[in-house]
C-alpha cells in the first residue's frame, strides 16, 4: 500500500515569532524554518506502517519554493522513498494546498494520505478535511492512534468525552494529532542517505490546479502586551482585588 | 562500554560553520575545482541550522569575501548597509561623555568601505555558496571529540543522541557517527572545546601567551523610524566600565542597521577583578546612558544573546597545525581586538588553511604529517601584516586603561602604522584576574525598568535557546564540591553573575547550599569555561541543535 505524506515548511517552534512593524505578517526572513511539528507526526506515523510491512511505499510532498526542499530533504530522511516538490513562490491557501495534494494522491494511486491535523504557521486546521472532500473519500481528523486492518483503517481520536474510535475504509485521509507518535531522531547516515533519495518536481499547473486567493489577510497583529500583575499576601487581598476589577 | 558507530570517509571534515570554517570549505572545493581534481568535504555544525549559533557585532570588513567570492554582489550576499559615519565615545559617568574629534580616532577604527551586517544571515548565505560547491552541511551535529590515534587526528566524532541525564540509553538513543578525514579543520569559534584539548594534548601554546577573552552581550531592537539612521556606527569606551582604571575593561557599541534595525552591544573584558562584576547587569545599565537611550526609546527589544571573544591576537596564538589537522578562525585567535573584528580574519584563516590542506591532498598526502605550509602561507599574508600591527592592542589597554592605552594606540596606529619596534605582553590568565570576595565592592546594579533594562530570564528567553532536558548535563564540573567549599566562600561564586543565561545559582540556605546548574538555559557562550578562577567547569557540546536559536545576531 503506498501512502503519500504532505510535509509543510513553517517557523520552526522555538522560534520567537514577530509581527512586521507593518501589520504585513510575521517576519520570516533569516528566521529558521523546519517541517510542521504535526507533519513530522504524520512521517513517523508513515514509517511505523512501512515498518511493520503495512505500507510498502511513502511519497513525501510539499508545495512552496526552492527552500523547501529541505523539508523534503527532513521528510527523506525520516524514511520516504521518494518525494514530489510541487513548486510554486506565492502564497499557499488552504484550498490550493488541498487541490494540489488531491491531484498528487490521485496521481500516486495512494491508498492512505496522512498530513497534520494543522500546521503552526496559520493553524487553519483545514487541509485535510478538504482534500477528503475533494477525492470524495473518508476521513479520520486528529488521529492519536492508527491501525490498518485490510482495506480499513481503524483509528482513535481524543474527544473531550473520552476517546472515540472510528473505523474508516481506505482510501482515506488521516490526520494527526500530538499524541500519535514521538517522532524519532533523525541520524546522521539517514540524513546522508537522503541527499541521494529522488525529488520530482512539478508546478500547480501540472497537476492542472491554479492557485486561487480566496481569502484575504487584512492585517496582522502581535498579541497585547500582559499588564504587570499584582502580588497579593492573603486571601483577603485576592477577594478585594477580584472585587475590584469586577470580577467577583 | 564500547558501541558500534557509523563510520563515514572524507578527504577532509570541518568543525563549524562559521565564517571560518563555511569560507575553508568553499576554498577546499574551489581549489578542488582548479585542479581539475574531486575533494570531498563535510561541515558539521552543532547549532539547530547554519547561523543558529552565530552571534557578532558586527561591521564587517569585506576583505576575505572579495577574495573568496569576487563576485558577491551578484550573488546575493546580504551585505545590505554600507557604514556611512562612525562616532566613537568615551564615557565618563552614567550621564556624561564626550565625543573623540575624528583627528583622533586611530586608524585601526576607521571603517569606510565596511558594511553593517548580521553575521548569522551571511553565514546562511556562505553555507548556501559551500552547498552550490558540493560540500556536505550537517547542522544539528556537534563534533564532542577528536579521533586521535598514534598521534594522528584522523576525524571527529559526532554527540550521541538520546542518553539521559543519569548517562543511561533512551529507546531512541543513537551512538554518534564517526566523521574520518585525511585532515580535519577544527572552527569551532572562541573557545572552541575540541580545540582547546588539542592544545593541551599537542601543547600547541608552549610559546604563546595566555590567551584573553571577552564577554559580548548583544541586543536586536527595532528602533523609532525617527532616531534611526542606517549606517551609523556608535563605539564607546569608559562607563560603566573603567575608563582611566584597568579593573574592568571593555567597549560598546550600536549599529543602525536596515529596517528600522539596530544592533546595541558591550563587551566586557574578562580580565576583570571585582568578583561581584555581572556583564548582563553592566550591559543593562549601559543602555541606560543618554547617548544609547536616545536611539532606544520606544523601540522594542527583539533578540538577546552573548557570545565569548578572543582577544589575545597574535602574540596568544597558539601553533596552527597537528599531525592530521588544523585551527582556523577564533578557534586560533585570530581576531583583531583593536578593530573589534574577527570575521574577516576568521575567513582568511579558513581561506588560508584550506589552500594549504588542498594542496596536501592534491599532491596525495594521507594527512599524516603536520602540515606546516598552513603556518608558512599565514606568515606571507595580510593577514598576519594586520594582526602584527595589532598585537600591542590588548596588552597596552590592560596595562594602562582606556584613555590612557587609547592615545599609546593612536600613536602606535597612526604614527607607526602599528609597527612599535616593542612588543607588549599579558602574562595572566582571565581566570586568574579575581580578587577575593572580601577584598572586593559589591556592586549594586539598577533595577531594569523593562523598557530599556530587563531581567535576566526574559532577556534568555529572547536567544530563543532550547536543550532536550533530559541528557547529560553539558556544563561538567571536574570537581563538583568546589563551587560550594571554594568559589563560594573566595568569591561569592561568581558564576551566579558572569553566566549570562542565569544558568548557574546557589541554592539553600546554611550549610544546605547547593550549586545548581540549568544547562537548558545555556547559550553557549563559554564564559564558565574561560573564568571561573578554579578552571573546574568544562564546557563539552550538549545534543546536537540545542542552544541558541539566532535569527540575525
Ligand atoms: C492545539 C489545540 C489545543 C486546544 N486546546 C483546547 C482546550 O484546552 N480546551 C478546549 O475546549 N478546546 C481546545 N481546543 C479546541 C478543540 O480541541 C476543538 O478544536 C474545537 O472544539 C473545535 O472542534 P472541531 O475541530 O471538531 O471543530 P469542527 O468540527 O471543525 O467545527 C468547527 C465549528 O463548526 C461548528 N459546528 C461543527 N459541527 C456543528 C454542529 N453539529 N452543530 C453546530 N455547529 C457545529 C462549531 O461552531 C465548531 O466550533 C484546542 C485545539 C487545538 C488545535
Ligand atoms: C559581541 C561581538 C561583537 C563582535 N563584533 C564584530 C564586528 O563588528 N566585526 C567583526 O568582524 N567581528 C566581530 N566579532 C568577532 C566575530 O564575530 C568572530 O571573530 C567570528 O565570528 C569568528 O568566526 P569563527 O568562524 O572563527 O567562529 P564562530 O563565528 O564562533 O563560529 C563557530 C561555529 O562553530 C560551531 N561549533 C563550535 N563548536 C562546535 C562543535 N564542537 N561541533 C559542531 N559545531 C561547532 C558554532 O556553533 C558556530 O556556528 C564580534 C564578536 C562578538 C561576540
Ligand atoms: S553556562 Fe557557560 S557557556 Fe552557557 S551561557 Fe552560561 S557562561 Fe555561557
Amino acid at each position: 500500500m503506498k501512502a503519500l505524506v504532505s510535509v509543510k515548511r513553517v517557523v520552526d517552534y522555538n522560534v520567537r515569532i514577530q509581527v512586521k512593524p507593518d501589520g504585513s505578517g510575521v517576519v520570516t526572513d533569516g528566521v529558521k524554518h523546519s517541517m510542521n511539528p504535526f507533519d513530522e507526526i504524520a512521517m513517523e506515523e508513515a514509517v511505523r506502517l512501512k515498518e511493520k510491512g503495512t505500507v510498502t511505499e511513502i511519497v513525501a510532498v510539499t508545495i512552496g519554493g526552492a527552500k523547501n526542499e529541505e523539508t523534503l530533504r527532513t521528510a527523506l530522511a525520516f524514511g520516504a522513498d521518494r518525494a514530489i516538490h510541487i513548486k510554486d513562490d506565492g502564497e499557499i491557501q488552504p484550498l490550493t494546498a488541498a487541490k494540489a495534494l488531491a491531484a498528487a494522491v490521485k496521481k500516486e494511486d495512494a491508498k492512505l494520505f496522512l498530513c497534520g491535523k494543522q500546521a503552526i504557521d496559520d493553524d487553519a486546521n483545514q487541509t485535510g478535511q478538504m482534500v477528503a472532500s475533494l477525492l470524495d473519500i473518508a476521513q479520520a481528523t486528529f488521529a492519536s492512534k492508527v491501525e490498518i486492518d485490510g482495506e480499513k483503517a481503524v483509528v482513535t481520536r481524543e474527544v473531550d468525552a473520552g476517546l472515540e474510535v472510528l473505523e474508516v475504509d481506505l482510501p482515506a485521509v488521516i490526520t494527526t494529532d500530538l499524541r500519535l507518535n514521538e517522532p524519532r531522531y533523525l541520524k546522521l547516515p539517514d540524513i546522508m542517505k537522503a541527499k541521494k533519495k529522488p525529488i520530482e518536481t512539478v508546478s500547480l499547473a501540472d497537476l492542472g490546479v491554479t492557485a486561487g486567493a480566496g481569502v484575504k489577510t487584512t492585517k496582522t497583529a502581535p498579541p497585547p502586551s500582559r499588564s504587570k500583575g499584582i502580588m497579593v499576601k492573603t486571601t483577603d487581598e485576592l477577594v478585594e482585588a477580584l472585587k475590584g476589577k469586577g470580577l467577583l | 562500554m564500547s558501541v558500534e558507530r557509523d563510520v563515514m570517509e572524507y578527504d577532509v571534515v570541518v568543525v563549524g560553520a562559521g565564517p571560518a570554517g563555511l569560507s575553508a570549505a568553499c576554498r577546499l572545493k574551489q581549489k578542488a575545482a582548479e585542479a581539475g581534481q574531486e575533494l570531498s568535504v563535510c561541515v558539521v555544525e552543532k547549532g539547530s541550522e547554519v547561523g543558529a549559533h552565530i552571534l557578532s557585532g558586527a561591521v564587517f570588513e569585506p576583505r576575505a569575501l572579495n577574495e573568496l567570492f569576487p563576485d558577491w554582489k551578484e550573488k546575493g550576499a546580504p551585505l545590505k548597509t554600507p557604514v556611512k559615519r562612525d562616532d566613537i565615545y568615551f564615557f565618563t559617568s552614567a550621564e556624561k561623555g564626550f565625543k573623540m574629534p575624528g583627528l583622533f580616532v586611530p586608524k585601526t577604527m576607521h571603517n569606510e568601505g565596511n558594511y553593517i551586517i548580521s553575521l548569522a544571515n551571511l553565514c546562511r548565505w556562505l553555507g548556501q555558496q559551500a552547498e552550490d560547491l558540493g560540500c556536505e552541511i550537517y547542522p544539528g551535529f556537534a563534533a564532542q571529540t577528536a579521533i586521535i590515534e598514534d598521534g594522528v587526528v584522523k576525524g571527529i566524532t559526532v554527540g550521541d543522541m538520546g542518553v539521559t541525564r543519569e548517562g543511561e540509553h533512551k529507546p531512541d538513543y543513537t551512538p554518534g557517527m564517526e566523521l574520518r578525514a585525511k585532515y580535519t579543520i577544527f572552527a569551532e569559534g572562541c573557545r572552541g572545546h575540541i580545540g582547546k584539548q588539542l592544545i593541551a594534548q599537542y601543547g600547541l601554546d608552549k610559546n604563546a601567551d595566555p590567551q584573553h577573552y571577552g564577554i559580548g552581550l548583544k541586543e536586536i531592537w527595532t528602533v523609532d523610524p525617527s532616531k534611526f539612521e542606517p549606517g551609523l556606527v556608535v563605539h564607546g569606551a569608559g562607563w560603566p566600565l573603567d575608563l582611566v582604571g584597568t579593573s574592568a575593561l571593555g567597549g560598546s557599541f550600536l549599529y543602525h542597521l536596515e529596517d528600522n534595525t539596530v544592533y546595541v552591544g558591550l563587551i566586557v573584558d574578562l580580565s576583570y577583578s571585582n568578583p561581584y562584576l555581572s556583564p548582563f547587569d553592566e550591559f543593562q545599565r549601559f543602555k541606560q546612558h543618554p547617548v544609547i537611550r536616545q536611539y532606544l526609546e520606544g523601540g522594542t527589544r527583539v533578540a538577546y544573546g552573548a557570545r565569548a571573544i578572543c582577544k589575545g591576537g597574535l602574540n596568544s596564538m597558539p601553533d596552527m597545525a597537528f599531525p592530521g589537522g588544523v585551527l582556523a578562525g577564533c578557534d586560533l585567535g585570530t581576531m583583531n581586538f583593536a578593530k573589534i573584528k574577527g570575521s574577516h580574519t576568521a575567513m582568511k584563516s579558513g581561506m588560508i588553511a584550506a589552500e594549504a590542506v588542498a594542496e596536501a591532498l592534491i599532491a596525495g598526502a594521507d594527512g599524516s604529517a603536520r602540515l606546516d605550509g598552513y603556518a608558512t602561507k599565514f606568515k606571507a599574508s595580510w593577514l598576519y601584516d594586520e594582526l602584527y600591527r595589532s598585537r600591542n592592542f590588548g596588552p597596552i589597554m590592560h596595562k594602562f586603561g582606556s584613555l590612557i592605552g587609547g592615545a599609546i594606540n593612536w600613536i602606535e596606529q597612526n604614527i607607526f602604522g602599528g609597527k612599535f619596534p616593542w612588543t607588549f605582553h599579558d602574562l595572566k590568565p582571565d581566570h586568574k584576574t579575581l580578587k577575593p570576595a572580601a577584598e572586593s565592592q559589591k556592586i549594586d546594579y539598577p533595577k531594569p525598568d523593562g523598557k530599556i533594562s530587563f531581567d535576566k530570564l526574559s532577556s534568555v528567553f529572547l536567544s530563543s535557546t532550547n536543550h532536550e532536558e533530559d541528557q547529560p548535563v553539558h556544563l561538567q564540573l571536574k570537581d563538583p564540591s568546589i563551587p560550594i567549599a571554594q568559589n563560594l566562600p573566595m568569591y561569592d561564586e561568581p558564576a551566579q553573575r558572569y553566566c549570562p543565561a542565569g544558568v548557574y545559582e546557589v541554592v539553600g540556605e546554611g550549610s544546605d547550599k547547593r550549586f545548581q546548574i540549568n544547562a537548558q538555559n545555556c547559550v553557549h557562550c563559554k564564559t564558565c569555561d574561560i573564568k571561573d578562577p578554579a578552571q573546574n567547569i568544562n564546557w563539552v557540546a550538549p545534543e546536537g541543535g540545542g542552544g541558541p536559536n539566532y535569527a540575525n545576531m
